[in-house]
């Protein structure tokens, strides 16, 4: 049985970085963040780059199957300085991702770390279950 | 005939002037806004200044900040270090990878000698900010005009 193909995420966001889709509250640029998801025996872990993003500014939800990250950034430009060169830009980051029904609700993780979330979703113990063939 | 002053000290043709570099100065700003984008190096740096010095700020989410090595010769700025990819257990499959990773080198020329030994870098929440002040021998000199 190939159970671990089954397990699928699927994006709804753009891949490309990029200002997301125009119906937002907050007047600000927003970005997809860039993310890698791989998955282990137990469970699937996502990890996003999110420079300027900690706990405090960083919201989680999981509504129906949609499992949305929004993370707010303030910019804090120096003061006194002015912009003499810029090759990046400061905004929101903003990313949805469809979970499979698979994944345990109740015991999800996610810590944050020098601008890097990493979200544990491990998967419920019902999909690990084999089941045995006997000879008849 | 140019020179004609236009409502005080400034001409319409400066204000003209003024405006298209100003214009200039923001459309290179944001290569992306053209859309003539350059490749830019890693990491992506924004140069603030003013008379005293330079901010540099760049997004670096993930790095070990003992690993990042950053040096001043003169003018010159060379921030290097690696970012390492995730550990995977054997069997563990990727099913999206976007994040970047390896080693980079990046050289900045600034635009006046700085004081390399008050050099501060900090790194807080993936964004690391070097403030590079200016050296003093290198600052402007203002000169008094005596009255004779």
């Amino acid at each position: 049985m190939a159970n671990e193909k089954e397990l699928n995420i699927q994006e709804t966001g753009k891949q490309e970085i990029a200002e997301t889709r125009a119906e937002r509250t907050r007047s600000r640029l927003a970005f997809v963040p860039r993310t890698d998801i791989y998955e282990t025996n137990e469970a699937i872990v996502l990890v996003t780059d999110m420079p300027g993003v900690d706990q405090s500014t960083l919201d989680i939800t999981l509504e129906n199957d949609v499992l949305t990250i929004n993370g707010y950034v303030e910019a804090a430009y120096p003061e006194g300085y002015g912009l003499a060169y810029g090759e990046y830009r400061v905004g929101d980051y903003e990313r949805s991702f469809t979970l499979s029904n698979k994944v345990d609700r109740n015991k999800i993780e996610a810590t944050v770390k020098d601008g890097v979330l990493r979200l544990y979703l491990p998967k419920a113990e019902s999909s690990m279950r084999k089941i045995a063939v006997t000879a008849g | 005939m140019l020179g004609r002053t236009f409502w005080g000290q400034t001409t319409p043709w400066s204000e003209m002037e003024r405006l298209r570099r100003e214009m200039n100065r923001l459309f290179s700003t944001f290569p992306e806004m053209t859309g003539s984008r350059v490749a830019p190096g890693y990491p992506a740096m924004n140069v603030w200044t003013n008379e005293d010095g330079v901010v540099i700020t760049a997004e670096l989410p993930g790095i070990d900040p003992e690993k990042l090595d950053i040096a001043v010769v003169e003018n010159t700025l060379t921030l290097s270090g690696e970012r390492t990819p995730l550990e995977l257990a054997e069997g563990d499959v990727y099913h999206r990878r976007e994040r970047g990773y390896g080693k980079f080198t990046r050289s900045f020329q600034l635009p006046f000698n700085v004081e390399a030994n008050n050099v501060q870098a900090v790194y807080e929440k993936g964004v690391l900010r070097i403030t590079l002040p200016r050296a003093e021998a290198d600052k402007p000199r203002k000169i008094v005009v005596k009255a004779a």
